[in-house]
């Protein structure tokens, strides 16, 4: 049985291919069941997020598998295979499950160990299990696929450093304060940066937000939008106390707050730090505002500089991670090829006999006045019995070769009889976790 | 076995100490596991070597310099312990072990035959006062250790240099809180062990307070960190200064403790 992936990603298609073959989430089950009744095609998952479109698929014919996934996508959404063809790629083998780990390692991600994809691509199992079109080897071959993510999440610092200017700013926050959850936001001005920087901080949980605006009604508005409190840009130096973390970005041609004001509200907060983001330009605080006592302030060009150091070691981090995936293919392999009936057969075979002849050779050990064919009798019998035991489930399997079911056997055998199999007993992860 | 449990804890917590500071240069948790297993077991042999000594001596053994140093630091290491699996940083041992190693080190300068006993430290009073001195003593060990800890940090934040150590580090709030709850355990130690130091001068001695050297600056000790507790309180101190303050305070603590024994003499000089 062979894994074959096909599909496309934000590296073969830009989004306006992409959107046209997407999935939607909600209605699953009608492409999932179309792909597992064509014709040679056991199993099926289908991953469809903004940057990929991808169908994971088990066949005994992997030429034809592939060529019947990409008529799929083509057909279902109405394209012309033509078209879509040269967006396309298509795995199967060993590159299918390197891609598959990859993919959900987030080493494939546009940005590179964003966190999002693994729960996408569980999401996506999730329908495949819920409408049954997964069966044993997808379902252990995407359980692999999440602990390859996990230990590669664990093992690297992937993951490990912000990429992005407001997550920058959410992690240098930590760094202040630890715990975010009883601190307060204060957005100065509006903006796109500003206004994403304190989605973020809302996100990591914050206990308040509030939000001023030389319009009144502006802040009004923002603050709506953020479940935030408005406050009058008049009272900013009586409300700043208040405010933990502080990111302005008005279009003031000046300085908004200089050292002296902070220096007095810091007093008033009984020198608990604040941690100011100066995200306009030009800039609105005063840069000397770093020198007081428990204050930090950062401007968006130190927050690039932290953002671009991160990048450069995930890079490093990387490398890593492709390490741990390539080892994990190996081990996933091996399970995979012992799902083959006829060395199954053999093995069963195999662990019978060596039972018999243990309890022959017991039987014989302790009797004693042996008529003189005995042995040869009772070798006979056994062999028999054995054999007569043996032949049914062996047909059975032998059968279920044509009939694709005998991955289900075959698994199932191994570990009845407990037959030798490449890391069958190995942990899973969680799908829930 | 009094000097191989010694010997033998000395070589754990300098085991210890080369994984801590290996973890500092390359923070991998196997530095960090390897240094807080060591640190465990070190603690454990150091108990050992404690028990053992109080049985073989049949009194507290904080008598002489050795015996009070190698308290000192143990007092050092079960506090970090209990610090260190609370707030799950292997770095804090980076910054207190290396002390804990350096004080019982210093220990082993010292003479380690127990003597007779001097009289007039015959009393249940020894292991009461003494005790809480060296327990309070090593809270503040911990808040120097801590405080040096969040000077670096700050640093780093405020000059933007923001490498490996940096993402190491533990958060500046996390930092300042486990050095002020450091001292809201050796304050009131300390205030015990000077008013129970009062009590058994009285009975001893005679008199309550007698401006000893060793009074008059545990005294000094005392006053520094009332006041940086004090300035907690009321206006705030906290962050840099208070660590600064932290960090004066210990040094005034090991003069109180060394200096005035080895330098200035007076009741309290146990050599």
């Amino acid at each position: 049985m062979n894994i074959i992936v096909v599909g496309l990603s934000h590296k073969t298609a830009a989004v306006e291919i992409r959107e046209k073959v997407a999935f939607a989430p909600t209605q699953m089950e009608k492409p999932l069941s179309a792909v597992v009744a064509l014709p040679d095609i056991t199993e099926a998952v289908i991953v469809s997020t903004c940057n990929r479109v991808e169908i994971y698929a088990t066949t005994r014919d992997v030429a034809g598998g592939m060529a019947r996934l990409k008529r799929f996508l083509a057909d279902y959404h109405g394209l012309s295979l033509e078209m879509l063809d040269s967006h396309l790629y298509s795995y199967h083998g060993e590159d299918a499950t390197r891609h598959v780990f990859r993919v959900a390692s987030s080493l494939d991600s546009m940005v590179v160990g964003e966190p999002q994809i693994l729960g996408q691509i569980k999401t996506s199992y999730g329908y495949a299990a819920e409408y049954k079109s997964s069966g044993i080897i997808l379902n252990r071959f995407l359980h692999k696929a999440f602990s390859v993510a996990k230990r590669v999440r664990t093992e690297t610092k992937i993951a490990s450093s912000a990429v992005s200017v407001a997550f920058a700013a959410v992690e240098l926050a930590k760094k202040i304060f630890g715990e975010l959850s009883d601190k307060t936001v204060l957005l100065i001005g509006a903006g796109e940066m500003c206004e994403l920087a304190a989605k973020h901080f809302i996100n990591t949980g914050v206990r308040g937000v509030m939000v001023t605006n030389r319009t009144f009604e502006r802040a009004e508005k923002l603050a709506q939008e953020f479940d935030a409190r408005p406050i009058r840009f008049e009272n900013l130096l009586d409300e700043l106390p208040k405010a933990d973390i502080i990111l302005s970005s008005t279009g003031a041609p000046h300085f908004i707050i200089h050292e002296k004001e902070v220096a007095e509200v810091i007093r008033r907060r009984r020198m608990k730090p604040m941690f100011f983001i100066d995200i306009a330009v030009p800039r609105d605080i005063d840069p000397k505002v770093n020198d007081v006592e428990n204050v930090y302030l950062y401007t968006v060009d130190d927050l690039n500089g932290v953002v671009a150091t991160n990048l450069e070691q995930r890079k490093i981090e990387a490398a890593k991670a492709e390490a741990i995936v390539e080892q994990e293919i190996g081990q996933f392999f091996k399970w995979l090829s012992s799902l083959e009936v006829t060395p199954t057969i053999v093995a069963l075979r195999t662990r019978f006999d060596e039972i018999r002849k243990a309890e022959l050779a017991k039987t014989l050990s302790g009797w004693k006045n042996l008529p003189p064919d005995a042995e040869k009798k009772l070798e006979a019998l056994t062999n028999a019995y054995m054999n007569k035991l043996l032949h049914q489930p062996t047909s059975v399997l032998k059968r279920s070769e044509q009939g694709n079911r005998n991955d289900l056997y075959v698994d199932a055998l191994r570990n009845l009889f407990d037959l030798e199999a490449g890391g069958a007993q190995e942990n899973m992860v969680d799908l829930e976790e | 076995m009094n000097a191989l449990l010694f010997n033998s804890t000395l070589v754990i917590y300098a085991a210890a100490t080369t994984f801590y500071l290996g973890y500092l240069v390359k923070p991998t948790d196997v530095l960090g596991k390897l240094g807080r297993w060591c640190i465990r077991i070190g603690f454990l042999v150091h108990c050992g070597f404690t028990l053992n000594r109080y049985l073989e001596a049949g009194h507290t053994p904080i008598t002489n310099l050795h015996e009070s140093l190698s308290f000192f630091s143990l007092a050092v290491v079960g506090i970090f312990i209990v610090f260190e699996s609370r707030y799950k940083s292997f770095i804090l041992g980076s910054f207190v072990v290396p002390l804990a190693l350096l004080i019982l080190a210093t220990s082993a300068a010292f003479s380690s035959v127990i003597p007779p006993l001097n009289p007039a430290l015959k009393s249940k009073w020894l292991a009461v006062h003494t005790g809480m001195a060296f327990l309070g003593y090593a809270a503040f060990a911990i808040s120097f250790g801590v405080s040096i800890m969040y000077l670096i940090q700050s640093h780093f934040l405020k000059k933007r240099k923001l490498g490996p150590m940096f993402q190491k580090l533990p958060p500046l709030d996390m930092l300042d809180d486990i050095s002020y709850r450091c001292l809201t355990i050796g304050f009131p130690l300390l205030t015990f062990a000077i008013i129970s130091g009062a009590i058994w001068a009285e009975t001893a001695w005679g008199t309550y307070w007698s401006w000893d050297p060793k009074e008059t600056w545990s005294l000094i000790t005392w006053f520094i960190y009332a006041a940086l507790l004090h300035g907690r309180l009321t206006t705030g101190w906290r962050g840099r200064k208070a660590a600064m303050l932290s960090i004066f305070g210990f040094f005034i603590v090991i003069f109180t403790f060394l200096g005035v024994n080895l330098l200035l003499g007076g009741l309290h000089s146990y050599k």
